[in-house]
């Protein structure tokens, strides 16, 4: 206060005693100064919707605008990843905190093109359509977050979804470069077709330290369980082919094969038992007279006869879906799509999504020693089950198979769910299709309890201008042992108790309102949720001839 | 002086310039990122861009990689490579198990003898019996699939009284031993003060683990299975119920989450408790902690101790076990810890707090769905965590509890079946139980996947898979003698049954020792009639799994019930609407004889009843699977041998699975007295030893369930209308009132 009393006593002292000059000088200051926040305001404000128009049409940018990055060779390359990972070792959960929508937040980094020292790309593919999709509906989604402090799972926007078109030290490099890498700490990977010639590993051969990865194709031994996810193999005929739903029930063949790349000793085994059972068994293979390209994607033969693909999958009851090279296969989407049960053949193999999806309800997995009990295996199977089966696959792929965004959402949401649990989805949220969610009926009492005589019941009278039945009411339910507490709901605002009147339900008004009221309910249930039952409960011995003394509920019956 | 002022005001401003250029304009990036969403601007943040390219496909149309592949390998060798090289921690059923051996005879267990001066302690000793005595058992290890060593393998650690010493040669001596394969070993406590590994101290071999504590790193995954910790004084069978008596809504108890236990301050899994007390609040949050344990706990002390152990006297564990919503279970020295189980028995909602632990029966258990999986590293977010579950959430877990309780937990040999059954349900591979199956009621013990893998075929799913089950029945009767004269009430009964509209076959059990008789002598009714011949004439053969037998009811009757068209059809009714439950017509009931100290049985009319004889009942056609299969073949050939007390056996069972009372319809008065009066025909009901028969079942069969799971029930289901006082036209089954 005191400093302020000071300048107040100078301040007008200043200027008055100041020359003419000195004062143009301190206008022309000052002039500066505001024209400085003229200027600066403009800054704000203007030049700041010319850079946002600038990202609408970032929305076109083409992939090679993205920055060019130059990997030296002596760039650190990561650790091979940690068998033992788990996630309470190797994944930071500080960076997930506490927050009430129980909601993971990504990250994903801006696209850039890797090249080595000599200007090669680490990827002869670069971004695939497949992972920009994936990115995109990742950005699109709830989970994303441009603040890259705020994030708890960091994607990185190097494509790794094909292991093939990968050099693997040079993408390891590439990943080891990100900004907040940190041994991969809380990263996330997709890769689809992991290993290459000649052994194919079943997990991505790019050192990724912890990072975790979704991955299609594990085997036991290469999946970290509660670490990795797996994940399908996306089959882009999903996005060409509609394939229609068609109801369940017996179709016109009862096994089908269609893969093209079948080893020997497995095709020998499929012919064999298509000789034993005959036409139930239709084994397809590629088209030899065909060219190569898209045109033999879509078409299958057997002896000389064309088949479209994947239509002809929607032909059968069960299509086998045998492990190739790798494990996943792209064909279990096509199979699944088309409603058709999977008989899937590829031992050691961890199906896409196991975590959560019960593959027992829309799948057959065999050994693949025992191939040629598949006919016999299969046909034991009843068919109310198998019917369910083909519902359940249709309603895998829809939800989980589809697209990319269903792949990316689901991983997404596995993740999600292990780290905060007590809002996981349940089992039947992931596992029963929207139309046994709404014909089941869940209670939410479900442990068989026989109630306990001890804490009685509450009686709710509901009361609309008739005090004399209230009262006989009152008084007849006040006499019974297990009554707990009595609760009157007065329903009438207005009137004072009239006179006492006929029966409520003489009251034709009353029956008709009724059954608007039954009406209107069952239009907002969607169904009406009522069940009609013919028995009513009765004490054991009501009305039965026998002394009513020794009855348990005399008065029953009795009336 | 003025000069001076003028270099201060010109510093100023140009000071104030540099600063305003520098917020303003100078970083231009982030400020603009910064100022839109201070702005809240309205379009959606869309920072991938969307690529719009000509993008290529991850994977080329034409998989070549295979073809090229299959040259070279063949899966058989491929095959073989694998299982050579995952041996010991990377175990796999497909790598360390040999399948071949549970294909021949199914899947059974076989039990080494025990060695004279072999200690083995009361735990093992349990599950040793309890293998016996199940229907896995074999005494002949050329037909077993798992073997179960008798050496005692419990308590590995060395400072335990427990221990066995030289387990390592003892095993490796055993003939059978084949480097562990196909063998199981079960374990509560491994390793010892101070690292607590969970090593056993011997070479295990191929063998699989049952292993309490056992972490994720070192389970392997579908090969081992994490058991319960559990004490010595554990039942051995039957087991005590859940604590939950009754639901109350809303959910919450006094305190919100407890925890009482001991504190270790130093070395491994210490560190937790430790911390319990800044989540302390003494007032629903109750974390107590005492530091008195051990010898020398005085020398470890730290300045809390005191205060602790104060605190810690101040409150009663059973009183807080029962009176809390949540129950925190850390981890001790070992990951798993007694609480758990007490918890969970308890209805009180479990909250681990220990990392890596890998939770009992992990590989079949829905763990999300009865406990709250905490997180040691956010142990200070426990508290808002566990009030942001909501009360629906909070009964969901609490009844989920009890359930996995009585389903898994509550003795010896739940825990022990349970084990097997998983590793049986890997064997079977494609016809294993579903997550459902084990995570519903009446859980994985008794819904056997023999009978089928399919949800619908079982009578627990219909609400949750929102179907109904077939509406048919099937009406077996038991017919034991023989056909004289065209006036015997069992072709009565075929005629009545046959009428009504929701039969679909008769299959007549011919158990009577004369030949069948001839086809013409049987009437003439719209629905097929099968006469199967009983193979060896036995009681137990009158619930046989017969494959004809297809529709999911089965009315159960003796040759001489006198039914009328309409019961029948008002009992399919109501069964319609309680499909896992017995309904029928004649009841009895039991009660505790507390001057004989056991069971009794009585026929006389009560308020109350327990049991629906199967003389005339409808239930469901899996009963008759698991009467078959489930039950001991000691109970089945007792009944058989007595040619009594099958229907209690049923009634028994059913009550066992379901939890709940059988379900009686209302009958005609007229078939009362002939059921009820014993009438002088030369049934089995007039033989005067037939009641002390049916006493000594009750008791020997309560003794094998380990307790007494019948129900009672002061329900009667009559039809709506039944007896009231309008007219009898407006009656849909009006017979049944007739006298």
């Amino acid at each position: 206060m005191c400093a302020s009393v000071k300048y107040g006593s100078r301040g007008p002292a200043l200027i008055p005693r100041m020359k003419t000059k000195h004062r143009i000088y301190y206008i022309t200051l000052f002039s500066v100064v505001l024209l400085g926040l003229i200027a600066t305001g403009m800054f704000q404000f203007w030049p700041h919707s010319i850079e946002s128009s600038a990202e609408w049409s970032l929305d076109r940018r083409s992939v090679h605008d993205a920055p060019l990055v130059r990997i030296p060779m002596s760039s650190p390359i990561p650790e091979r990843g940690d068998l033992s990972c788990r996630m309470h070792t190797c994944f930071d959960v500080y960076r997930c905190g506490y927050n009430p929508k129980n909601k993971i937040k990504v990250y994903i980094y801006p696209l850039q093109r890797f090249v080595d020292e000599v200007g090669v790309p680490i990827s002869s593919t670069g971004l695939s359509r497949e992972y920009n999709d994936l990115l995109s509906a990742i950005s699109d989604s709830d989970f994303y977050t441009d603040d890259v402090t705020r994030a708890c799972l960091f994607i990185p926007s190097t494509d790794v979804l094909n292991q093939n078109s990968l050099r693997i030290r040079e993408t390891a490099q590439a990943l080891a470069m990100l900004p907040r890498w940190d041994k991969g700490m809380n990263h996330l990977l997709f890769n689809m077709l992991p290993g290459g010639p000649p052994d194919y590993n079943t997990a991505l051969d790019v050192p990724r330290d912890r990072a975790l990865l979704a991955g299609g194709g594990f085997s036991t031994w290469t999946y970290r369980q509660g670490y990795d996810v797996s994940i399908p193999v996306y089959s882009p005929l999903s996005a060409e082919v509609d394939l229609p739903e068609t109801q369940p029930g017996p179709r016109r063949y009862f096994i089908l094969s269609s893969q093209t790349a079948i080893h020997r000793e497995y095709r020998v085994e499929l012919e064999r038992l298509k000789e034993e059972n005959g036409e139930a068994l239709l084994l397809l293979d590629k088209c030899s007279n065909l060219s190569q390209g898209l045109a033999s994607v879509r078409k299958r033969c057997y002896k000389g006869q064309v088949y479209d693909y994947p239509q002809i999958l929607q032909e059968s009851s069960f299509c086998v879906v045998l492990r190739g090279a790798r494990l996943g296969q792209a064909t279990l989407s096509d199979v699944l799509q088309a409603g058709c049960v999977p008989v899937i053949m590829a031992d050691s193999y961890i199906l896409p999504f196991s975590e959560v999806l019960d593959w027992k309800r829309a799948s057959v997995v065999i050994p693949e020693e025992k191939l040629p009990e598949m006919y016999t295996i299969l046909k034991s199977i009843p068919h109310r089950q198998v019917e369910e089966m083909q519902r359940q696959a249709r309603w895998f792929w829809e939800a989980y198979f589809s697209s990319m965004k269903a792949i990316g959402m689901t991983t997404l949401q596995i993740i999600n769910d292990r780290i905060y649990p007590y809002a996981a989805r349940t089992y039947e949220e992931w596992n029963n299709p929207s139309v046994v969610k709404w014909s089941s009926v869940n209670s939410p009492l479900f442990l068989p309890l026989i109630p306990p005589r001890s804490p009685g019941f509450t009686a709710v009278v509901l009361t609309y201008d008739r005090i004399e039945s209230l009262f006989r009411v009152i008084t007849e339910i006040s006499k019974v042992p297990s009554l707990a507490k009595l609760l009157v709901v007065w329903n009438n605002q207005n009137k004072s108790p009239p006179e006492a009147i006929d029966g409520l339900s003489l009251d034709q008004t009353h029956m008709v309102e009724r059954s608007e009221c039954i009406n209107k309910f069952a239009s907002v249930f969607g169904t009406m949720p009522l069940k009609v039952v013919e028995h009513r409960a009765d004490p054991v011995l009501y009305k039965d001839d026998f002394p009513e003394k020794l009855k348990s509920f005399p008065n029953i019956g009795s009336l | 002086m003025q000069a001076k002022k003028r270099y201060l005001i010109s510093l100023l401003t140009g000071a104030f310039l540099v600063l305003l250029f520098y917020f303003g304009g100078g970083v231009p990036g982030p400020a603009a990122t910064g100022s839109r969403s201070r702005h809240g601007y309205s379009r959606p943040e869309q920072p991938w861009p969307h690529f719009s390219d000509p993008l290529q496909h991850f994977s080329p149309w034409d998989q070549s990689d295979t073809e090229e592949y299959n040259v070279h390998i063949s899966p058989r060798q491929k095959r073989d490579v694998n299982s050579s090289v995952y041996k010991g921690k990377r175990c796999r059923m497909q790598s360390c198990f040999d399948f071949s051996l549970c294909q021949r005879n199914g899947f059974k267990v076989y039990v080494y003898p025990q060695q004279k001066g072999e200690k083995i302690s009361e735990s093992y000793q349990n599950i040793l019996s309890t293998i016996e005595g199940s229907r896995f058992y074999t005494s002949d290890p050329g037909q077993a699939c798992l073997f179960v060593l008798s050496l005692d393998t419990l308590d590995r650690d060395q400072l335990s009284p427990q221990y066995v010493h030289n387990l390592k040669t003892k095993v490796q001596s055993l003939p059978l031993w084949n480097n562990g394969r196909n063998h199981l070993i079960f374990n509560l406590y491994s390793g010892t003060w101070p690292d607590y590994t969970e090593d056993l101290g011997f070479d295990i071999g191929q063998a699989m683990l049952a292993k309490a504590s056992i972490s994720t790193e070192n389970f392997r995954p579908n090969f081992d299975v994490s058991i319960p910790l559990f004490s010595k004084d554990h039942p051995r069978t039957g087991g005590d119920r859940g604590y939950l008596k009754y639901n109350t809504i809303p959910p919450f108890r006094k305190y919100m989450l407890v925890f009482k236990g001991k504190r270790y301050l130093t070395g491994i899994g210490s560190d937790t408790r430790n911390a319990l007390y800044h989540v302390h609040n003494a007032e629903d949050v109750v974390l107590l902690t005492t530091c008195k344990h051990g010898k020398d706990w005085q020398k470890h002390k730290d300045a809390r101790c005191d205060k602790d152990n104060a605190e810690y006297e101040k409150y009663d564990y059973r009183e807080m076990l029962h009176n809390s919503t949540f129950c925190l279970v850390p981890r001790g020295r070992r990951l798993g810890s007694f609480r758990f189980l007490e918890a969970l028995q308890a209805a009180c909602v479990p909250v681990m707090l220990s990392n890596g632990w890998e939770l009992p029966f992990s590989e079949v258990i829905d763990w999300n769905t009865a406990a709250v999986i905490g997180d040691e590293r956010l142990l200070l977010q426990i508290p808002s965590t566990v009030r942001s579950i909501h009360q629906d959430k909070i009964l969901a877990l609490r009844q989920q509890t009890q359930f996995l309780w009585e389903a898994y937990f509550s003795s010896v040999e739940k825990i022990v079946l349970t084990t097997l059954e998983i590793i049986q349900d890997r064997v079977l591979q494609q016809t294993s139980r579903s997550n459902l199956m084990w995570n519903s009621h009446p859980g994985g013990l008794f819904t056997l996947p023999h009978y089928s893998s399919y949800l619908g075929d079982f009578p627990f799913f219909y609400a949750e898979l929102g179907i109904k089950p077939n509406p048919k029945f099937t009406a077996v009767i038991h017919a034991v003698t023989p056909l004289v004269s065209q006036s015997q009430p069992i072709l009565k009964l075929l005629v009545s049954v046959a009428r009504s509209q929701y039969c679909a076959q008769i299959i007549v059990l011919w158990n009577c020792d004369k030949p069948l008789p001839a086809k013409h002598r049987w009437p003439a009714t719209s629905v097929p009639i099968i006469v199967i011949e009983g193979e060896n004439k036995v009681m137990s053969s009158r619930f046989q799994p017969y494959d004809s037998i297809i529709s999911d009811a089965v009315l159960s009757l003796d040759e001489d019930t006198v039914l009328s068209t309409t019961e029948v059809d008002f009992a399919f009714t109501v069964w319609q609407s309680f499909p896992e439950r017995i309904v029928g017509y004649p009841a009895r009931s039991h009660f505790w004889d507390n001057n004989k100290e056991r069971w009794g049985y009585t026929s006389k009319w009560t308020n109350d009843y327990s049991m629906v004889l199967t003389g005339a009942a409808i239930y469901h056609r899996y009963y008759h699977f698991l009467y078959s299969h489930f039950l001991p073949s000691s109970l089945k050939s007792m009944v058989d041998q007595l040619a009594n007390c099958e229907d209690i056996l049923m009634n028994f069972l059913v009550s066992a699975v379901t939890k709940l009372p059988p379900i009686k319809v209302t009958q005609k008065k007229q078939y009362k007295e002939t059921m009820m009066g014993q009438s002088s025909r030369a049934s089995r009901w007039a033989d005067p030893d037939h009641f002390a028969q049916r006493q000594t079942c009750m008791n020997k069969f309560a003794s094998w369930f380990g307790g007494m799971p019948l129900v009672h029930s002061q329900m009667r289901l009559d039809p709506v209308l039944f007896k009231d006082q309008v007219s009898i036209l407006r009656k849909k089954y009006r017979e049944i009132e007739r006298l």
